[in-house]
């Protein structure tokens, strides 16, 4: 075994170690927050995994679209949000846990006894590595144009979306007389009066 | 294309004429370089900082330190001890594991970033193909730590600080990426090693600066916010959040944020200089000087002398840029946080997309001066 093969088992080990580990810590743990942070382990686990595939380009990629921005979102998420209470303690809470345990360990075996049957056709070409931008480049182009695209028009509509939700001041052209038709309104919350003295008395 | 000096070859086969077998050879090099960066890094915090003490104080009709080492060069060195041996407190109500996990998160992607800084044709770590895609990627990181410190200060200026910091650093990613995707559309390729070899031969005209005025400018303002430097520090607004995610920070945890800080505008000025300035270019083409003096590429003496060059050609640009950066920071005031998303999105972000397209297009028309 040569200097490289001895990195790369050991590599595997640490790797699948960590995001084993801190995949189970993420569903385990109680603290939200930790789950969080903890999630960002897994992903990065992932990314070490991408790289020991010699698929460098998607292992960046992992890192900066789960780590970089899906991971810092759900942690603004949780810390705009910021609620530090304990949760209620549910009464007989462990019949819940003992059926998700259930169907959880049911998931894990179905999932093993086809990855197990399955007969994996693994290519025996040498990977291309460096050249791998270039593939999905063509790929892109070329075979996978249309999954591509689609992809591409579900951002758009996400980021219209979140356009459209962001911009609060909806004017409706309607003339001063006419009452406002409520369908054309964005469901706002009602902004709290300043003066709560009255509020209280009543 | 001047093949420059392979330091690893030439480590490598000295070691095997000694009689050393290849592999043992290749593993003794390994860490070499990596350690050579560090060191290099390393240093670089003192030079920043004393630069910064100088420049500030120049700015500012101030002598600054000169007590400690000669012109005060060593000051930066009696903080780093002072830090050392204060005493390490972790507030009573934090979280002491991610309080203590914060600092270095945010501290590790900025080191781990320059694998891909090179200072010459073979002087770099490690020339991947992915290469300035992977500082982006890295630098995607730190925003974890800075919530992570924020959060777990149990203090609402450091979870506010945080919060700015994550905020700013996710705003300017995507300008600053693509700015970085004009280059690599001109240069065909995400090795940083390439991407100078692109802008070679021409000396300083072949720069990137000239054909990417507009990404420059994007660039350089977006690696100040992800700095968070002046006049985007607003993580730690001293006026408004009395030092941000910083706040309950002390002895060498608050020194690694500290060190992170520096490190990364180093960085920064780096790839700048890398980007757009021609890497470890000299202004005039120096196969250009050689075939003038008629002298051969592959003269030895003229390799050394041009890998000395290409180093503090890039360390000069770096530190240019670094000035640049200190003088910014005392000459601008510091911007409001809307005004900071604002510009971000609703300036830089679509004038960075014109670029892009612009880039794209002039490819398209003048593949000649455009790389195509």
């Amino acid at each position: 075994m040569t200097l490289a093969q001895g990195v790369q088992l050991v590599t595997l080990a640490l790797l699948a170690a960590m995001m084993l580990g801190s995949a189970l810590a993420v569903v385990l743990l109680d603290n939200i927050v930790y789950s969080a942070f903890l999630l960002g382990g897994v992903f990065i686990s992932m990314a070490g995994m991408y790289i020991l595939l010699n698929a460098g380009f998607v292992a960046a990629a992992q890192v900066l679209v789960y780590v970089g921005a899906v991971n810092v979102l759900i942690l603004f998420g949780i810390m705009l949000v910021n609620k530090r209470q304990a949760l209620q303690p549910i009464a007989r809470a462990w019949l819940g846990q003992l059926v998700t345990g259930g169907v959880c360990a049911g998931l894990f075996a179905l999932l093993t006894l086809s990855v197990v049957n399955t007969s994996w056709d693994i290519s025996s070409d040498t990977p291309v590595g460096e050249g791998a931008i270039a593939e999905i480049g063509k790929h892109f182009f070329s075979d996978y144009l249309l999954p591509f695209e689609l992809a591409s028009v579900l951002l758009l509509i996400a980021l219209i979306g979140a356009i459209v939700l962001a911009r609060r001041e909806f004017i409706p052209d309607v003339s001063p007389g006419e009452p406002e038709s409520d369908t054309l309104q964005l469901p706002e919350r009602p902004r709290e009066l300043v003066s709560t003295a009255d509020l209280r008395e009543s | 294309m001047n093949p420059g000096i392979d330091l690893q070859g030439s480590f490598i086969e000295i070691l095997t004429d000694l009689g050393l077998p290849q592999g043992a050879a290749q593993a003794l090099w390994l860490p070499f370089p990596m350690v050579l960066i560090l060191i290099g890094a390393t240093v670089s915090i003192f030079v920043t900082v004393w630069l910064e003490r100088k420049i500030s104080a120049a700015a500012q009709q101030r002598i600054g330190p000169e007590y400690v080492g000669p012109l005060g060069t060593l000051q930066a060195a009696a903080d780093g001890i002072k830090l050392l041996f204060k005493e390490d407190i972790t507030p009573a109500k934090a979280d002491p594991i991610l309080f203590t996990l914060g600092p270095a998160i945010v501290v590790i992607p900025v080191f781990l970033s320059y694998l891909i800084v090179p200072f010459g044709q073979h002087m770099v770590i490690t020339d991947i193909g992915i290469g300035i895609f992977l500082w982006i990627a890295l630098s995607s990181i730190a925003p974890i730590g800075l919530l992570m410190a924020g959060y777990s200060s149990n203090n609402k200026y450091s979870l506010l600080g945080g919060l700015r910091a994550a905020a700013q650093s996710i705003s300017y990613e995507i300008p600053m990426a693509l700015a970085v995707l004009a280059i690599v559309l001109m240069s065909n390729s995400l090795s940083t090693i390439d991407i100078v070899n692109q802008q070679s031969g021409y000396g300083i005209l072949g720069w990137n600066i000239w054909r990417q005025p507009a990404g420059f400018l994007i660039f350089w303002i977006a690696a100040l916010a992800e700095c968070e430097r002046l006049p985007f520090d607003l993580p730690e607004a001293e006026e408004e959040l009395v030092a941000g995610y910083q706040t309950e920070y002390t002895g060498m945890k608050f020194g690694l944020f500290y060190v992170g800080s520096y490190v990364n505008l180093v960085l920064s000025a780096l790839i700048v200089s890398i980007l757009y300035l021609g890497g470890w270019e000299f202004p005039v083409s120096v196969t250009w000087i050689a075939s003038l003096l008629r002298v051969s590429e592959d003269t030895a003496w003229l390799q050394v002398i041009t890998a000395a060059i290409g180093i503090m050609m890039t360390l000069f640009k770096a530190y240019a840029l670094v000035f640049t950066a200190i003088l910014l920071r005392w000459t601008v005031p510091r911007v409001r946080i809307d005004q900071l998303l604002d510009f971000g999105w609703k300036f830089l972000l679509p004038v960075s997309l014109v670029n892009l397209l612009l880039t794209a297009a002039l490819k398209l028309t003048f593949p000649v001066a455009f790389g195509g």
